[in-house]
């Protein structure tokens, strides 16, 4: 165990990939655990598959990646954010749309410039070898800016999640932060896309939170429980991923999901809340 | 006593359909006036369209020496999902909010100030269960409590009763009355006639346009006012039993 620890940080790639991991891990929950509860994830899914097709587009171009995607991922964050609250059921529709759309745009760029390579599996699917120096710089600067203004906002965040209306109605600018969050989570994706893939980035955000919630029943615990577990599953994730030479990306998505089985379970045997997040009947057409 | 709250031709609109049509009123800094009309007659909207929720269609609203963070509001429907995660004293706590401006966290004095509004709802054991575990009438004193909160100056409630048991409702009318008497303006939508024109000392009757407005002594002379209080004496026996969707008042 000890040995495979000592071999594992002797590599400088793997160093990075888990500082790097272990920070947009950390932040992805946080962020995750509004965008879930908000009914938001399809914007975390959608910013996702843009920020593939930006890649796409940067790679074809030879252009430094981050620079390419930063920028219009945050636009397509607050393009996605406008449609998700002006109509909520053609909003899901719309953000489907966009994401597939993103996606096949990516595709057709890489095929007519560079070739369905190697890279591009790697952008989809997730490369821990995808993180250079460079990187490790931006992603310590992105996660530090979330979390700052993650703690700093964390009261109005959560008001603005549970209660838009009366969060609303009571002085606080719901839009203002609305935008925060979507700005946050763009971020995020950003960095984190190529070392988990665009397909299973998502994941990240929106599994820990959703775990959390089937055995915590307060918001702050939710959120620290989130935090600790995403890092957790990163961790270990990325361990059996270099043990039995599988993705890493998708070896820390599965390691969140027998997470989450887990406290499904103990969330079930607690009786608290029945599995599955039923839609609530009361949401329907608000007076 | 100064001008809390003016507004002249509100008017909203869902889609093609006015919801309020025309509504023009004012009340002062101690003023207790009750909206009172049928299902669908547009009191919610119109509270929306006081605290800027809905967009107006024309008209204004305008507040008197006070800002939006000293409003306080409860909702006829409070939008949560039913696994939401936040335990009473957060959702009580946020009520606190507008009053901190940049500083980010809550200090004790916000704390005390949520306990004792628990308390004054006879919600203290409440404090650390989840939200989503209580029952409904549990749920409804907890968003009073945090609506209670946020009142400083004004206090905006639609159909606050509903669900509260009749002790329970009572006791909620006297806090009322206490804090009106404080110098909170209290703005209330409610299907309880009877206890409107008691507790309120203004009454606006709504049918999408005003029916009628003015203190609650006309309103007792007026004709929509001795309408809608004989049907409510022909209808329900007990004003306390009295919830939204049950009746229908024909004026
Ligand atoms: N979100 C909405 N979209 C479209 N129409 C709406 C919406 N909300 C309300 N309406 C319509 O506006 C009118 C006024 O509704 P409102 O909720 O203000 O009535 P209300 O007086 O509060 O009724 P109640 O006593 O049942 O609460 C109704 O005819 C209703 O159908
Ligand atoms: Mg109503």
């Amino acid at each position: 165990m000890f040995d495979l620890f000592r071999e594992l940080f002797s590599y400088d790639f793997i160093l990075r990939a888990m500082i790097v991991g272990i920070l947009v891990a950390l932040c992805a929950a946080l962020l995750g655990v509004s965008l879930v509860l908000k009914r938001y994830s399809m914007i975390g899914d959608g910013l996702s598959h843009v920020g593939f097709g930006t890649l796409a587009i940067a790679m074809s171009l030879g252009l430094a990646p981050l620079q390419v995607s930063i920028p219009l991922v945050l636009l397509a964050a607050f393009l996605l954010l406008r449609i998700s609250e002006n109509s909520k059921i053609k909003g899901d529709a719309a953000i489907a749309l966009i994401s597939s759309s993103a996606l096949a745009i990516g595709v057709i760029v890489i095929s007519l410039t560079t070739g369905l390579n190697a890279d591009v599996c790697n952008y989809m699917f997730g490369s821990i070898l995808a993180m250079k120096q460079g990187d490790l710089y931006v992603s310590v600067i992105v996660a530090g800016v979330v979390l700052v203004l993650y703690i700093l906002f964390y009261n109005k965040i959560f008001a603005v999640t549970f209660d838009e209306q009366f969060a609303g109605a009571t002085g606080t600018r719901t839009g203002l932060y609305n935008m925060l969050i979507a700005f946050l989570t763009a971020l995020i994706i950003v960095v984190g896309m190529r070392m988990m893939g665009a397909m299973l980035i998502s994941s990240l955000i929106i599994f820990p939170s959703l775990s959390s919630m089937r055995i915590f029943g307060s918001f702050k615990r939710v959120v620290i429980c989130s935090a600790i577990l995403s890092v957790l599953c990163f961790f270990v994730g990325l361990v059996v991923s270099f043990v039995l030479d599988t993705p890493a990306g998708a070896s820390i998505v599965i390691a969140n999901l027998a997470a989450f089985c887990l406290f499904a379970l103990i969330g079930f045997a607690r009786g608290r809340v029945l599995l599955g997040t039923a839609e609530d009947k009361s949401s329907d057409e608000a007076a | 006593m100064g001008k809390a709250l003016s507004c002249e031709r509100v008017t909203v609109k869902y889609e093609a359909k006015y919801a309020v049509r025309d509504v023009g009123f004012e009340i002062d800094a101690g003023d207790y006036l009750c909206i009172v009309g049928e299902n669908g007659s547009g009191k919610s909207t119109l509270m929306k369209a006081l605290l800027g929720l809905v967009p107006l269609h024309d008209g204004r609203v305008r507040y008197d020496g006070f800002g939006r963070n000293e409003i306080g509001y409860l909702a006829q429907r409070t939008v949560v999902r039913k696994d939401f995660p936040a335990n009473v004293m957060e959702v009580v706590l946020s009520g606190r909010m507008g009053r901190h401006g940049i500083m980010p966290f809550y200090s004790g004095r916000d704390k005390e100030a949520a306990r004792e509004n628990l308390g004054l709802l006879g919600a203290s054991r409440l404090a650390a269960k989840s939200y989503r575990e209580l029952s409904g009438g549990q749920q409804q004193r907890v968003l009073l409590a945090r609506a209670l909160c946020a009142a400083e100056k004004i206090l905006f409630l639609d159909e606050p009763v509903t669900g509260l048991d009749p002790l329970m409702t009572a006791e909620f009318y006297g806090i009322l009355s206490d804090l009106n008497a404080r110098g909170v303006a209290v703005v209330m939508i409610s299907h309880d006639v009877e206890s409107a024109v008691h507790y309120g000392n203004k009454i606006l009757h709504m049918k999408t346009a005003p029916l009628f407005f003015g203190t609650v002594s006309d309103y007792l002379k007026s004709e929509a006012g001795r309408t809608l209080l004989n049907a409510k004496r022909g209808v329900a026996v007990d004003p306390l039993a009295d919830r939204a969707g049950t009746e229908v008042f024909h004026v």
